[in-house]
């Protein structure tokens, strides 16, 4: 067995799920109240955000008081556990780690194809490979992009520098929305990749350390 | 057990004993009786993040004012209660209560004689749209200044916050359906108007006529149509979206 993840990167980790998790169910709660986008190709409307049977199943409709209360509540833990998680990737020497570099897009797309079965080249034999530091260190930056367009539409007024440099209210709002879809993504891609990984893998996240035989990836 | 495995079996206890904690402190905020519609803590952080933004922002902050060309023509209207019925500027008069003692009936002529101010600004609805939109009228602080309202001592209001402020006020439609409480320094805030005109015509019916409350600082749901009543208080004044579980600032 060998150290994969201190207590501290396993507990941020873990202590992000429901904080997400309210973050963007009470995010939804709040949408519904306006739901106005979509994907439309030459005027024709490909997806509408979000179709009606997806709002009813997740009971969405007519609780924007609700969400609102949810959402401004949760956003002071979602700012702080994103802020101590950077301040102690820093401290720790962790983001050594984590932030790609310019040969990084390169042996990303490398992994892109090993895991879509296009390529035949292994991964890179380190703790984290291209892809995965690319994917953890833009979900940060995503991080920090919700609160600064999160700002940006709950305190217009006051923070309207904020708001002119997302394009204004409407423009803040539409980027919000799309930084949220932005870690659904995120977070369906990850699984999956967690899921392929195996329980080896999965467990470092929980105890910290991993059985030496065979290198992953998550 | 060696080592690894009791290692394996005290981090699995932490991480079940944490998912179990947040399921059910989850729960249990969402089970706390409510208070004016949301649960108790939650309504809680709404106060302290209102204490939070009252003490590190300004107040008098403006919001971003557009030009004539930017004003929407159909402007939308969304809440209809307290607008039963057609009030004519004639037989309509604006009840102020001054204080316990002193309560006001102003006319539309005596409001329309203090300067006029207009504001185009982006109108914001707390359903999250918002509409560039042009209103004309007087200013609160005008309006204050010249009638002698809104301080406890009844002397003509200092614009600068002070002691004699009360720090609140109150306004009800006239049938008092439809009610907000606002704090002082939003109501003096320079673009907070008694409206009384939209796109530079008389405000529609529906639109608040005869005068409404547009504050730019607040959402849509503070900018009361068709004032019956303004009161002062110290204590915040009820609030119609309030009650359903809605922040009471509302401020922007």
């Amino acid at each position: 067995m060998k150290k994969k993840h201190s207590f501290f990167t396993r507990a941020f980790h873990w202590l992000n799920v429901p904080i997400l998790t309210i973050m963007i169910w009470s995010g939804l709660l709040i949408y519904w109240a306006n739901d106005k986008y979509e994907i439309k190709i030459f005027g024709y409307t490909l997806f509408h955000f979000f179709p009606k049977p997806f709002y009813v199943f997740l009971k969405i409709p007519f609780h924007l008081a609700e969400g609102m209360a949810w959402h401004f509540a949760f956003m002071w833990l979602f700012m702080l556990v994103g802020l101590l998680y950077v301040i102690y990737t820093f401290a720790s020497g962790e983001w050594r780690e984590l932030v790609p570099n310019k040969h990084s897009f390169k042996e990303a797309w490398q992994v892109v194809l090993h895991d879509l079965h296009l390529s035949k080249k292994e991964p890179p034999k380190r703790k984290f490979n291209a892809a995965q530091q690319i994917a953890y260190t833009a979900v940060i930056l995503m991080g920090a992009g919700s609160v600064l367009t999160g700002f940006a539409i709950y305190k217009p007024v006051q923070f309207n520098f904020l708001t002119a440099i997302c394009g204004g209210y409407e423009w803040a709002r539409a980027e919000h929305f799309m930084l949220t879809i932005g870690y659904v993504l995120f977070f369906l891609i990850h699984i999956a990749q967690v899921i392929k990984s195996g329980w080896n893998n999965f467990q470092s996240m929980v105890t910290g350390y991993e059985s030496s035989k065979k290198n992953t990836h998550e | 057990m060696n080592k690894n495995k009791i290692r394996s079996v005290i981090s699995f206890s932490v991480y079940a004993l944490f998912i179990l904690g947040c399921y059910f402190g989850i729960k249990w905020v969402g089970n706390q009786p409510k208070v004016n519609g949301i649960p108790g803590p939650l309504r809680n952080v709404l106060s302290i993040n209102e204490r939070i933004f009252t003490a590190v922002f300004s107040p008098a902050k403006k919001s971003k004012e557009f030009g004539l060309d930017d004003a929407q023509k159909r402007v939308r209207k969304n809440g209809l209660v307290g607008m039963q019925g057609v009030i004519n500027d004639s037989n309509y008069k604006l009840i102020v209560i001054k204080n316990n003692l002193d309560t006001l009936f102003i006319t539309m002529d005596e409001i329309k004689k203090l300067p006029k101010t207009e504001v185009i600004f982006d109108f914001k609805c707390i359903e999250g749209w918002s509409q560039v939109t042009h209103w004309s009228g007087v200013k609160f602080s005008d309006f204050a200044a010249h009638f002698n309202l809104a301080t406890k001592s009844g002397n003509t209001i200092n614009i600068e916050p002070n002691e004699d402020w009360y720090k609140y006020a109150g306004l009800e439609t006239p049938d008092g359906k439809y009610f907000v409480g606002i704090d002082m320094p939003s109501m003096m805030q320079q673009q907070t108007i008694l409206c009384y005109e939209m796109n530079g015509k008389p405000l529609p019916n529906l639109d608040g006529a005869p005068l409404r409350l547009i504050i730019p600082v607040k959402y849509g749901v503070k900018h009361l149509k068709r004032i019956g009543k303004i009161f002062f208080a110290d204590e915040p004044p009820k609030d119609y979206w309030a009650k359903y579980g809605y922040d009471y600032f509302a401020g922007l």
